[in-house]
Formats: structure tokens, sequence, C-alpha cells
């Protein structure tokens, strides 16, 4: 399912551009955005769940600050010889706490996952067990030490340099 | 934080219904009231344990394919400033501060997705000259292979994807 574009009409990208500025904690909170959108609460509730089945909606709801909540996160590096990507994965991929994990270009550190957990010894224990499991050695372990910002949301109306509009939220790291 | 409040964040972070009355779904399943619930959720956003509510969105599925992670070297003493600066631009979807080690002298990170490659240079660029820091790298993504919601309050492994 992921890494298929869905085809979104207009109708969804007014829906998701109001849905990324947020919803009210009100009774009935998807009728108050189906009048902004111009649907019925009905229509809008089930278009909702085809985007959620389709993967374009990776979750919807309270967006929580992690931190505020106790917990906290890392960004690290491995440096993978390029064949051993696959199997490498599975190890870091195993750890539930582990909630991004990508490939980028770079001549030596190019997976790049980041880990969220309840202490730093738990952060630390996944690091070491990595290690152990695959036998790499060469890593990067960084700390956020202050955050600057955190926003998720995309531009799905047009403009590129009023990108999202509400100087915002996100699921962060 | 009880054992209540936890499964309610839960619930509110993992699990939002999609119904016409959702906070009264979720008052049914951990045994409180819709305007408790209601309540709670002003509370949780009053002190910024919830953010906002709302959605987010598979980038790719939404034509942000391009995927840039900018790591600048920037001077100590000028770290709070640049970081301020760059974060204020709205292409720039993260900012974040962290310690530099020996090998990694980069101490900014800044997040870019945009529909292609040549838009996410197009901003670097200007990025760059902005805050007049010349020393910066950009790693693109070229595969994701993990990406998943927080998993908050659950044993170890127990609750996977």
């Amino acid at each position: 399912m992921p890494g298929k574009k869905a085809v979104l009409t207009d109708t969804d990208r007014r829906l998701l551009a109001a849905l990324q500025k947020g919803f009210s904690p009100v009774p009935e909170p998807f009728r108050e955005l189906a009048a902004q959108v111009g649907m019925t609460e009905e229509a809008l509730i089930a278009r909702l769940r085809e985007l959620k089945e389709m993967g374009v909606i990776r979750r919807l709801g309270a967006i929580i600050d992690s931190r505020k909540i106790g917990y906290t996160g890392t960004l690290c590096a491995l440096a993978v010889p390029p064949e051993r990507i696959p199997e490498v994965a599975e190890v870091i991929n195993s750890y539930p706490e582990v909630t991004h994990n990508y490939v980028r270009e770079h001549e030596t550190y190019n997976v790049w996952f980041t880990i969220l957990a309840p202490s730093h010894e738990r952060i630390n224990q996944i690091l070491q067990e990595i290690k152990e499991k695959t036998g790499i050695t060469q890593f990067l372990n960084l700390p956020a030490r202050r955050i600057f910002k955190i926003r998720v949301n995309f531009d799905l109306e047009g403009s590129h340099d009023r990108a999202g509009t509400a100087p915002d939220p996100g699921a962060g790291e | 934080m009880t054992e209540q409040e936890q499964r309610l964040i839960l619930e509110l972070g993992n699990n939002f219904p999609l119904t016409s009355r959702p906070f009264r779904e979720i008052g049914k399943r951990v045994g409180m009231s819709e305007e408790a619930v209601i309540a709670k959720v002003k509370e949780y956003l009053e002190k910024g344990i919830i953010r906002r509510l709302s959605v987010a969105l598979r980038q790719q599925h939404v034509g942000f394919t391009a995927n840039a992670m900018v790591v600048w070297r920037v001077p100590p003493e000028r770290v709070e400033e640049v970081g301020k600066k760059l974060a204020s631009f709205p292409e720039v979807t993260h900012c974040y501060e962290r310690l530099p080690t020996p090998e990694w002298p980069y101490n900014l990170y800044t997040m870019i997705h945009r529909p292609r490659r040549e838009e996410c240079w197009e901003i670097i660029r200007k990025l760059s000259s902005a805050v007049g820091v010349k020393d910066f790298l950009v790693l693109f993504s070229t595969q994701e292979l993990k990406r998943s919601n927080p998993q908050y309050f659950t044993e170890r492994g127990e609750e996977g994807e």
C-alpha cells in the first residue's frame, strides 16, 4: 500500500488542508469540518475512512508531544554496506521504539533512524543490541538538544511559499 | 499520569474513531463521559501534551517525494540565531539542534519535503544565503525502511505496527 501514489480530488485536498489545520474538541468535530469544506458530515467521515485505508492518512487524532509525557528521542545513523541494508534494516525495524528509518545518500552514514523511548537507558540498550546483532560499529547517536520547530503540514492547495499555512504541529520525534 | 489517562492518550492518539461522536466513543472505551473526555482534551491542549487534533499524511501520497535532511555546521554562538531563522521558513518542517560529535561536526538539522529535488535545492540555496552558512550537507532519502506511529505506554515489543 505505501509507496503507490493515490489520486486525490480537489475536494480531498481541501478536506486534508482543513484537517491539517486542526479540528476542535467539540462533540461533533467532523460536522464542523464538513461545513468548512462544503460536504455533509456523513460523506466526510466516509471519505476520511477511505483516505486512511488508501494510506494517504497515516494517522488522525491527537498529535502528542512525546516529551511532555516522559518520552525521549534520538536520531541515529549507521554505516551499512549497501548489500547488507535489508538485513540490517530488519534488525533495526524490529524495535517498536524505532519510528522512522531511511536510507539516505551519504558516502559513510547511509541508514538513518529515530528512536523514541521512555528513557535514555532504553535507547542505549537498543543501540547496543543493534550493534551486537549486526556487528556494525560505525554509528552516530545524535540526541536533540533543542527543538526549534516541528511541523509536518504540507501545502496541498498550491502556492509553495505559503506551505501548510498555520505555523505548527506534527508527529514529532 | 493514571492508567486511565494513559489509555485515554492512546485512544486519542493512535485509535481515534472516525464517527460522528468520537469523544463519546473514546469515553465508552476508557470508562469516561463524553464531557469528561472533551474536558481532558482541552486540558491537554492547554498544557501542550496534545499539540493539536489533526492528521499526519503519508508524504509520498500527497506528492512530496523528495525528502532532504540538511545538516548545518554553525558556530556555537550563532546556533540560536540561525536555528530560529531557519525554523521561520515555511518550507522547513523540522529544525533541531543536536550535539556534534568528533566525526560528525554538524549541529543544526532541518527537514525539507518537496515534490522534486530541484525544488529542495532551490530552498536550500535560499536558506544558506539567508543565514550566511556555507558549511552544510544535504542527505536525500532514497528509500523508506520504516515509518510508524509512536507506541506509547505499551509493553515493549508487544504492540508492533
